[in-house]
């Protein structure tokens, strides 16, 4: 079993769902990301999500767009993501980027999955890729035993889902929210009825992010998801508190994951 | 590969051999999929055709006209320059063919609203103008340098209904209006269309824009043939994303002895790196859902395009260009700022015509392929826009202002 598997059936061992939090590369800065990480990891962080920051973020709201926007000033490469991941990974959580498709065409399919493979990352969550486009992907990551997440959303079909699903090794990334990364006040009710679509489809772990920001909203959907994930509201803390309030977040969400 | 298999692109993935393609977020694949299912059954719909014709003819203005650029051509070597007169169309430019085409797709789906990107104004003005005409919530996202450089527009677009949103991210210029217009859909896909632009994007845009442009050729072919009897030697348009010169090129496609010239912009010169000319001075890779020739660095990040015009102030460049780019049936050549406001200049002295300084990229492309011909060629360029909307630039640029 992959360590990824291994941190959700620990969890679900403990009767709770993990916590998966994002966080681009540099931001707010290359060492800065790392010690953020290393607090948030320490306030109860299973899983990590390092951001690929990329000049068009068509998918982010504005919070993350900013925090993209410093860490592409501040002069973050290729190289910087997958320092970070190595970094990351040494901490002993398993770590996953998230990257829009452009950055990894342009590293090489296979030199970015060997390159991530040694550095220790264990997934690439790939938002803008769709399964129909993925062949060259699924056997560059296939060869290096690197997982893939892909996303379903509240406006996936049966036969979607079921498309999406059987290209995922990972886990199934569920958006809760028609839009851009970002708090929201109020969540879909709708999330947990995809939730349980996405299982009739598969038996990997499920977990939902866009727009979950709260303790409250955590609690609500590890009642039914194997994971929470969470963005903007760590760059928020980050902007505002630093490490310090990045742990803090951490240890909030964390609380709330229990069933 | 042969002509038939060039005309059947894209494929059913909308792929233009290795371009094209879908590359958005997943909450976007039912809607893409929605567009595409109606957008087939439109196409052979006859009641579908029949109101989009209607509208062409009674409401655009159609067809437009093929003017002979007599005092023009002296400069082009004396090759014969003739000009498809699509900035006589309602609203002023080609962009028109396409949001009518688009606006009644709208309405077939059930949808209320419509939100478009725009860089000069040109499309931002035909989805004002389309949205009004059909009773539709409009709202337009214009990069705030753009709006700036192109306020008439802006005014117009205004005058017309539309909300516009200037965009603040990024360049302030199209690629970012496009990257907000995407982030606007996502969230509000359920009762809103984006009606984009170009023939860049994610399938079916692409194609689904090209068939609601093809018009300009289908027409122009026709009116060669009765007029002079003769298809001409060269067919020249400026590309940004590239919707003008598909819509004039696709009727000449399957006719090999007619050379495609797509004159994209080459800004201060493709040497300095401030340019807009991607398949020229671009790389494969993917952009705003699709793959095609983009301006990047090593990284895969953006770098960021420059023109005078807005319109083709574009670090994309429309897949089934890139194709034909790389199968060789068109040619992609790159018109400097300088060249271009030479061209724009003749136009305006010569023939009585300011045009779209977009389309002074084209009409440079002519005197120079017109030089290298000689006096026997025909040269049809594709007037694709007048340049009302360009006068305070043009004024700056030649210190005309008093």
């Amino acid at each position: 079993m992959s360590l990824l598997h291994e941190v959700f059936a620990r969890a679900k061992s403990e009767n709770r769902a993990a916590l998966i939090a994002y966080l681009p590369a540099g931001y707010p800065t290359a060492d800065g990301a790392v010690e953020c990480i290393a607090a948030m990891v320490a306030g109860g962080v299973d899983i990590v999500e390092i951001g690929f920051p990329y000049s068009d973020p068509v998918m982010d709201g504005p919070t993350i767009q900013e925090a993209v926007n410093i860490s592409l000033v501040g002069g973050t490469k290729s190289a910087t993501v997958i320092e970070t991941v190595k970094r990351v990974s040494e901490l002993g959580v398993p770590t996953l980027v998230m990257s829009y498709w452009n950055p990894i065409e342009r590293y090489g399919l296979e030199s970015f999955a060997t390159d991530f493979h040694a550095a220790g990352g264990a997934g690439v969550i790939t938002p803008d890729l769709t399964p129909e486009e993925a062949d060259d992907w699924i056997a560059a990551t296939d060869e290096q035993d690197v997982e893939r997440v892909f996303l379903v959303a509240l406006s996936s079909s049966d036969e979607r889902i079921s498309k999406v699903a059987s290209v995922t090794t990972g886990f199934v990334y569920a958006g809760a929210v028609m839009g851009v990364t970002g708090a929201r006040a109020s969540l879909s009710d709708a999330i947990e009825g995809l939730v349980t679509k996405v299982r009739r489809h598969t038996e990997l772990p499920v977990a939902v992010g866009l727009g979950v920001s709260t303790p409250e909203q955590a609690h609500e959907i590890a009642q039914y998801a194997d994971g929470v994930i969470v963005g903007s509201a760590f760059v928020t803390a980050i902007a505002n508190g630093g490490p310090q309030a990045a742990k803090a977040l951490a240890q909030a969400l964390s609380q709330g994951l229990s069933r | 590969m042969s002509v038939d298999e060039v005309l059947v692109m894209p494929d059913l993935r909308g792929h233009f051999g290795k371009f094209g393609g879908r590359f958005v977020p997943e909450a976007l694949m039912a809607a893409l999929d929605e567009l595409d299912d109606a957008f087939r059954k439109a196409m052979v719909d006859p009641s579908f055709l029949a109101q989009l014709h209607d509208l062409q003819v009674n409401y655009t203005g159609r067809p437009s006209p093929i003017t002979h650029a007599k005092r023009f051509s002296e400069h082009a070597g004396g090759a014969t320059v003739l000009l498809k007169r699509e900035d006589l169309n309602h609203t002023g430019s080609h962009k028109i063919n396409n949001v009518l085409g688009q606006g009644l797709l709208t309405q077939r789906m059930g949808k209320t609203r419509v939100i478009a990107e725009t860089g000069a104004g040109q499309h931002g003005v035909a989805t004002a103008t389309v949205a009004a005409l059909l009773g539709l919530e409009c709202v337009v996202y214009m990069g705030e340098e753009d709006t700036k450089r192109q306020a008439l527009n802006v005014a117009r677009m205004k005058l017309l209904g539309a909300t516009v949103i200037p965009v603040t991210s990024g360049s302030k210029t199209l690629k970012d209006a496009i990257n907000e217009a995407m982030r606007d859909w996502v969230a509000n896909v359920q009762d809103t269309h984006y009606m984009l632009g170009t023939v860049a994007g994610p399938a079916p845009f692409p194609e689904m824009v090209r068939d609601f442009h093809r018009i300009i050729g289908d027409e122009s072919r026709e009116q060669m043939l009765e007029r002079f009897g003769r298809l001409p030697d060269v067919v020249a348009a400026c590309v940004g994303g590239g919707s003008n010169a598909i819509g004039i090129f696709t009727a000449f496609i399957p006719d090999s002895d007619v050379r495609l010239l797509g004159l994209e912009a080459g800004g201060d010169g493709i040497e300095t790196g401030r340019h807009a000319s991607t398949i020229v001075g671009g790389a494969v890779g993917v952009l705003h859902g699709a793959r095609s020739y983009i301006m990047q660095d090593d990284d895969g990040q953006t770098i960021e395009s420059h023109s005078i015009s807005a319109g083709l102030d574009y670090p994309s460049v429309g897949p089934e260009h890139a194709y034909l780019a790389d199968i060789g049936r068109a040619e992609y050549r790159s018109i400097t700022d300088v060249q271009a406001m030479n061209a724009f200049k003749l136009l305006c002295e010569t023939e009585g015509i300011i045009p779209a300084i977009e389309t002074a990229h084209a009409l440079a492309g002519a005197l120079e392929i017109g030089k290298e011909l000689g006096k026997d060629a025909i040269i049809l360029v594709n007037c694709s826009g007048r340049g009302d909307k360009d006068v305070e630039t043009a004024a700056k640029w030649f210190d005309m202002n008093p």
